[in-house]
């Protein structure tokens, strides 16, 4: 059978997994019942994944004795198809790698083609992104903290807070037109200057939106039912985040203060003043504290980019890179000119590679390019936090239980476009 | 070459101390890269954009990346990515790995290249080191067949168990091979 043929991979996987733990005597057998161990498939698809991933556990009745993820469900191949794409029609694979979060990983794109073009971005374009890119950051987190929530049997919560990325949604679109996949950034700075619509909305969004964080918090961190479904659950210490890799809110959690936007500051981060919370024993509960403080820092940063907005161009005077305005085109020779270039993805790359790195919201979301000179990149390769920490759940989740297992993926907040890009 | 890299070193110290001070880093590490491992251990030092990028063979991949794992000095312990490449034109060198270091506590990036033969794809391992490398490895094996010696489970990772090819090597056109109206002379290479 076809189904049993495409299984067959996984069912190896088992047998190995089971026959090392035979052989290195780990096999408990507390159930004397059956004396056998249950295999459980969490996922592909399981309303509590959040994603496409899948988890072949095994279970000792109810504790899980040991896990392989298996992932590539939603493998695009972006790095493939990135080599055959001018630079700008790049941008909507970056969209849809951390789709809750998608301006970050524009803005990491455009910032890693201006490094290799030489481009300086005006000081007002560089503010503009910080406050999407923090925009960002607070609906990724408040995604993830009030889906744990929703995880740990509290709906309400997640109505709350969705209401207000509905908001920030309403104020990207003010921005830019789009909701989910923004496309606000440019090569050399944004698209479009903020509308007055636009910063209305987002100052009306930063007079409410407080009360609301505040309420949410209240509704769940001294809460005594979420508590003894988080604390202590899915630990992991300083020492072995680093090894995994970890980066962003996990790593914090774990306590350790590496922050991209304070290490290696990128688009005027450093005028901004900020904190970076972190945790202490790397659990669910550390996690979901560090990205609720983050929300906080966050939206510091957008205050203070508001009220020192510059003024000034929204983009770098790049012709050869920065699309004319469209009325420009119509008019204007030389506008038309480029417009075709660009658009034709015509415009050739100087020879060189670059790395650079944004704190995305799940940590580093690193852009390594290699350009030869052509007018697309020779090897694009995304550094994809989350594909890089995903390995350590199954260390994560040993020893616990189901329940305690769903709980920390979701705390995780792993991105399934992220994981596989 | 070892003489020609460390005057290089010496000259961008002397050019650049004023104004770079990323130039001036990078040669204190290249210098202590030198004397960690010996100055005939790395090849064409460049610094694109700022980041000390040095080649060297598979041979001594996992021992100076060990090395730098475990010196406190420098304390570059931290894996950040490694990615595989395919240079179909560069004779006997087509596969490389490029390792992202980085230490966290000094904040210093290192970015390491090791090339090798598409014949010979075989390399070590580092799951002994970083159990990041774990999955990163498998990726790299899936892409670029890159074969990891000592790696404890290099199967494919993110493509299909039954495919029998390398998809992100350079050997194969995105475009449908039989679509005639559509050529290469416009779009990418």
């Amino acid at each position: 059978m076809a189904v049993n043929d495409t299984l067959e991979g996984t069912h190896k996987i088992i047998q190995e997994a089971r026959e090392q733990q035979q052989n290195s005597g780990l096999v408990p057998t507390l159930n004397d019942f059956s004396q056998e161990l249950t295999t459980l498939n969490l996922g592909p698809t399981h309303p509590a994944t959040h994603g496409i991933f899948q988890n072949i556990l095994q279970m000792d009745g109810e504790r899980i004795i040991s896990g392989v993820p298996t992932i590539g469900y939603i493998h695009r191949a972006f790095e493939k198809i990135a080599e055959r794409r001018p630079f700008y029609q790049i941008t909507p694979l970056t969209d849809r790698m951390n789709y809750c979060s998608s301006p970050i990983n524009n803005m990491g794109w455009h910032m890693t083609v201006e490094k290799l073009l030489g481009v300086t971005v005006p000081k007002r374009a560089q503010y503009m992104r910080v406050i999407a890119m923090e925009l960002a950051r607070i609906t990724d987190h408040l995604i993830c903290n009030s889906i744990l929530g929703v995880d740990t049997g509290a709906f309400t919560g997640f109505l709350y807070v969705f209401q207000e990325r509905e908001k920030v949604y309403e104020i990207y679109e003010e921005i830019c037109g789009a909701r989910l996949t923004t496309n606000m950034g440019r090569v050399g700075g944004m698209e479009r200057d903020f509308s007055d619509v636009a910063i209305q909305k987002l100052r009306d969004w930063l007079k409410t939106f407080p009360a609301v964080m505040k309420e949410f918090e209240s509704m769940f961190n001294r809460n005594r039912i979420f508590m003894d479904r988080v604390v202590n659950v899915g630990p992991i210490t300083a020492e072995k985040a680093l090894n995994y890799g970890f980066t962003g809110p996990n790593l914090r959690a774990a306590g350790v203060d590496y922050d991209v936007r304070a290490m290696n500051p990128y688009s005027s981060y450093e005028d901004f003043d900020f904190e970076i919370p972190v945790g202490t024993k790397g659990d669910t509960y550390d996690r979901f504290m560090v990205r609720n403080e983050e929300i906080w820092q966050s939206l510091r940063i957008i205050n203070q980019a508001l009220e020192n907005l510059p003024e000034g161009p929204f983009h770098a005077d790049a012709p050869h890179y920065y699309l004319p305005p469209k009325q420009a085109v119509y008019k204007n020779m030389e506008a038309l000119i480029y417009h075709f270039k660009i658009i034709m993805g015509e415009i050739e790359a100087p020879v060189g590679e670059v790395y650079h790195s944004v704190e995305g919201g799940n940590g580093e979301l690193g852009f390594y390019l290699i350009s030869d000179g052509g007018r697309t990149p020779y090897r694009l390769h995304f550094r994809r936090p989350c594909f890089i920490y995903y390995q350590a759940y199954p260390e994560m989740v040993v020893g616990s239980s189901l329940s305690d297992a769903i709980v920390t993926l979701s705390s995780m907040n792993v991105i399934a476009g992220e994981l596989d890009a | 070459m070892a003489e020609n890299t460390q005057e290089s070193a010496a000259e961008s110290q002397e050019a650049a101390a004023p104004l770079d001070p990323q130039a001036v880093k990078n040669a204190q590490l290249l210098a202590l890269l030198q004397r960690l491992f010996g100055a005939d251990t790395f090849m064409d030092v460049e610094e694109p954009y700022g980041l000390l990028t040095v080649t060297t063979t598979r041979e001594r991949i996992h021992e100076i990346i060990a090395g730098l794992q475990q010196d406190q000095e420098l304390q570059l312990n931290f894996l950040t990515t490694m990615c595989g490449i395919h240079y179909p034109e560069n004779e006997g060198k087509e596969l490389g790995m490029i390792y992202h270091v980085h230490s966290l506590v000094n904040n210093l990036r290192l970015r390491i290249k090791i090339f090798f033969p598409i014949a010979d794809p075989v390399v070590p391992t580092l799951t002994d080191l970083y159990a990041t490398a774990n999955w990163m490895e498998r990726e790299a094996y899936d892409f670029y067949g890159i074969i990891f010696t000592g790696h404890p489970n290099l199967i494919r990772i993110l493509n299909v168990e039954d495919m029998d090819y390398h998809p992100m090597r350079k050997e194969y056109a995105l475009e449908d091979g039989t679509r005639e109206d559509k050529t290469d002379l416009f779009f990418g290479r």
